[in-house]
């Protein structure tokens, strides 16, 4: 997994709540057997609406999605992710995620940067003034950033430090979880031996 | 001071626990199935990884899969590809698979309990959110990502941060014709699809405790639809019956050693839960949603809600897009409202007592003209089961179609899909948009009120069939 420090791009307000995963990648899409190729199916129905707003040209560049409450509700798909990662998203904002969708971003390196409601809505309304405004995570200083001068917004979003340590440094979960292979075997042998096996 | 039962779970599943890291826990039971396990594999295989315990994985054909003509190879040649490549995968990693065509395929979360694999006190994951349906029985069941897939086949274990817990008390008796169906929706559009994030839920209270292991799993299914972690209940009596006899149910000295062990598991008197919710059983009625989240129900009785009821403005927005997008306005009585599909299937009621009971209302009556019925066993052997009750027969001669087991129309994906604008009543858990096909309006519904809205037409409920009968 590439390493994550600090990311400066493009945001898009999608002023949504509850955005499901079945919204951010129809099941139609999931047929796939890599884990690439996915941002055709990136908010397939909504954007067939000429009016959505990733269909504007002033965020055809974006790479932060700043979004409304409960997002990623639903399905497990990690496939939701990857469409994001796939059409060149590098981070997510929204003042409340749904626990598997933040669970997979720590994973596949996505950042869901976790912010009050109130800054959602600073941020919006920043963008709303300046479309193709740029926003910037800092995942060492967990800050978000927008804007200049006496405006400039700038927050802490929340993010668990494990979660923050295994981004910053890039680190691969099952390589550290084999160095304590040990551990799992000293486990294994004491489980009761009437728990059930599929063979 | 005392544990909770998910503690009391949890603990016992710890491998490794570590200030300021997650804890590393084992992992009883790993189901898998062909949508979200090709690229966990892919990476077994980039990094010459193995699968470590192949003994406690178990991979079944189920999203993806069709329900007619399944005797024949899939037309679909994507959907064919990803199944293709899950046997592959279990023949080249030893894993145990049921195919299309095998007698124990079916839905995951049905033929994991069916074969006596679900058992109180453990853990269980799989690639699908909605693994909480184990949690019926005491286990801690949740659904994970295709990364974290890989990491409990290379390694037989997840690192989780400890969640909360919270209890959810429902007291009372359900009045006759509610289901547990109506009773999750209920505690759904009471808490929102948030009101459960962080936590692992305990279900209790008398009218958890009368539940039937069929209907607790229906009611830990919808954990997930708000929020929740995980959601289980303490096992009992109920919970030994149901497990007894089933193909891997522990026999003899070692059935003894696990009863003694599952009576262990509830929360103690003194155990302290971070969060509390006590909802009535008693004032319960049938409950459909209108809007496109499982939050946004109403009992049957009621109306489209006006969105400017709502006092949370996102609330309010979120009502109008999804009245928009459900072509309903608001204050239309939810009995009006016509249904062009009922859905009667899926991981949360594709059970053979579903079927019983669908059938048992549906007998002597036909599918309204205009409308069409889908039945859609959870399993091969619930199918087979019902087959030999003569259930089908019953659904046949009123008109629906009996189809082959899997997801099928709970999730646009295998050929089982509405079509723009169409309208369904379904007993699946997720009335999302386009999730039952793109433009497709889901009302999310219970057993009785599927197989009274396929009599009439509407929405409607088992009594409705009553005056029918007798104008």
């Amino acid at each position: 997994m590439d390493k994550f420090t600090t990311h400066t791009g493009v945001a898009v307000p999608l002023k949504r709540s509850n955005v499901d995963t079945d919204q951010i990648i129809p099941a139609v899409y999931l047929k796939r057997v890599t884990r690439t190729g996915f941002e055709d199916g990136l908010f397939a129905a909504w954007r067939n609406d000429p009016e959505f707003v990733l269909n504007r040209p002033e965020y055809a560049e974006a790479s932060v999605l700043v979004a409304g409450p409960d997002f990623g509700t639903g399905s497990s798909r990690e496939h939701a992710v990857w469409a994001l990662q796939n059409y060149g998203f590098k981070a997510v904002i929204s003042s409340r995620f749904a626990d598997i969708f933040r669970g997979n971003s720590g994973k596949a390196g996505l950042l869901a940067a976790q912010v009050d409601e109130k800054v959602v809505q600073k941020i919006w309304d920043h963008l709303d003034e300046h479309p193709g405004a740029t926003v910037t995570v800092d995942l060492e200083s967990r800050t978000v950033r927008a804007g200049e001068g006496p405006d400039a917004i700038e927050d802490s979003f929340d993010i668990d430090d494990y979660t923050r340590y295994r981004l910053l440094n890039g680190l691969d979960d099952i390589g550290i979880t084999l160095t304590n292979e040990a551990d799992i075997t000293t486990y294994e042998a004491q489980r009761p031996s009437w728990k059930p096996a599929t063979l | 001071m005392g544990k909770t039962l998910s503690e009391k779970v949890w603990d016992e599943h710890v491998v490794r626990s570590a200030q300021g890291e997650p804890d590393l826990l084992f992992i009883d039971l790993h189901l898998i199935h062909e949508v979200t396990s090709p690229q966990a594999f892919d990476g077994l295989r980039l990094a010459g990884r193995k699968v470590r315990r192949p003994d406690l994985t178990l991979a079944t054909e189920d999203h993806n899969v069709p329900t007619l003509d399944w005797d024949k190879p899939i037309a679909d040649p994507v959907s064919k590809t990803q199944v293709d490549t899950l046997r592959r995968n279990a023949d080249e990693f030893g894993v145990r698979l049921h195919p299309l065509g095998d007698i124990e395929q079916g839905i995951v979360h049905v033929v994991g309990p069916q074969l006596g694999l679900t058992q109180p006190g453990m853990t269980i994951v799989c690639g699908d959110s909605h693994t909480s349906t184990h949690g019926a029985f005491g286990a801690i069941a949740f659904g994970i990502g295709t990364s974290e897939v890989e990491h409990v086949l290379a390694t037989q274990t997840l690192m989780q941060a400890k969640p909360k817990t919270m209890a959810v008390t429902i007291n009372g008796s359900l009045p006759e014709g509610v289901t547990a169906k109506d009773m999750v929706l209920t505690l759904i559009t009471h808490t929102g699809t948030g009101g459960g994030q962080g936590y692992i839920v305990e279900y209790r209270g008398q009218a958890i405790e009368e539940l039937s292991m069929e209907g607790r799993m229906t009611v830990c299914n919808m954990s997930i639809e708000w929020g929740a972690k995980a959601g289980l209940i303490a096992p009992d009596q109920t919970t030994f019956d149901y497990i007894e006899g089933k193909p891997e149910a522990p026999t003899g000295a070692d059935w003894d050693a696990a009863v003694a062990h599952w009576k262990t598991l509830v929360t103690d008197e003194d155990a302290q839960f971070d969060k509390e919710i006590v909802l009535d059983a008693s004032t319960m009625t049938p409950f459909v949603t209108w809007g496109t989240n499982p939050g946004q129900g109403v009992p049957l009785g009621g109306n489209v809600p006006d969105p400017e009821s709502f006092e949370e403005e996102q609330d309010r927005v979120g009502a109008e897009n999804a009245l928009k997008y459900m072509g309903l306005e608001a204050g239309t009585p939810m009995r009006e409202v016509h249904v062009d599909t009922v859905f009667v299937g899926s991981c949360t009621n594709g059970r053979i007592e579903d079927l019983r009971l669908a059938a048992e209302i549906i007998k002597g009556h036909k599918v309204a003209e205009g409308t069409r019925l889908l039945v859609v066993p959870g399993s091969v052997r619930v199918r087979m089961q019902a087959e030999t009750e003569g259930l089908h027969e019953v659904f046949i001669e009123a008109g629906a179609e009996w189809r082959g087991a899997g997801c099928s129309m709970c999730l646009g994906m295998n050929p089982d899909q509405l079509t723009p604008g169409e309208r369904s009543a379904s007993t699946s858990n997720r009335n999302f948009e386009g999730r039952q096909g793109k433009g497709g309006r889901t009302h999310l519904v219970s057993i009785p009120v599927a197989a009274a809205t396929a009599v009439r037409g509407t929405l409607s409920s088992p009594a409705d069939l009553t005056e029918l009968t007798t104008v």
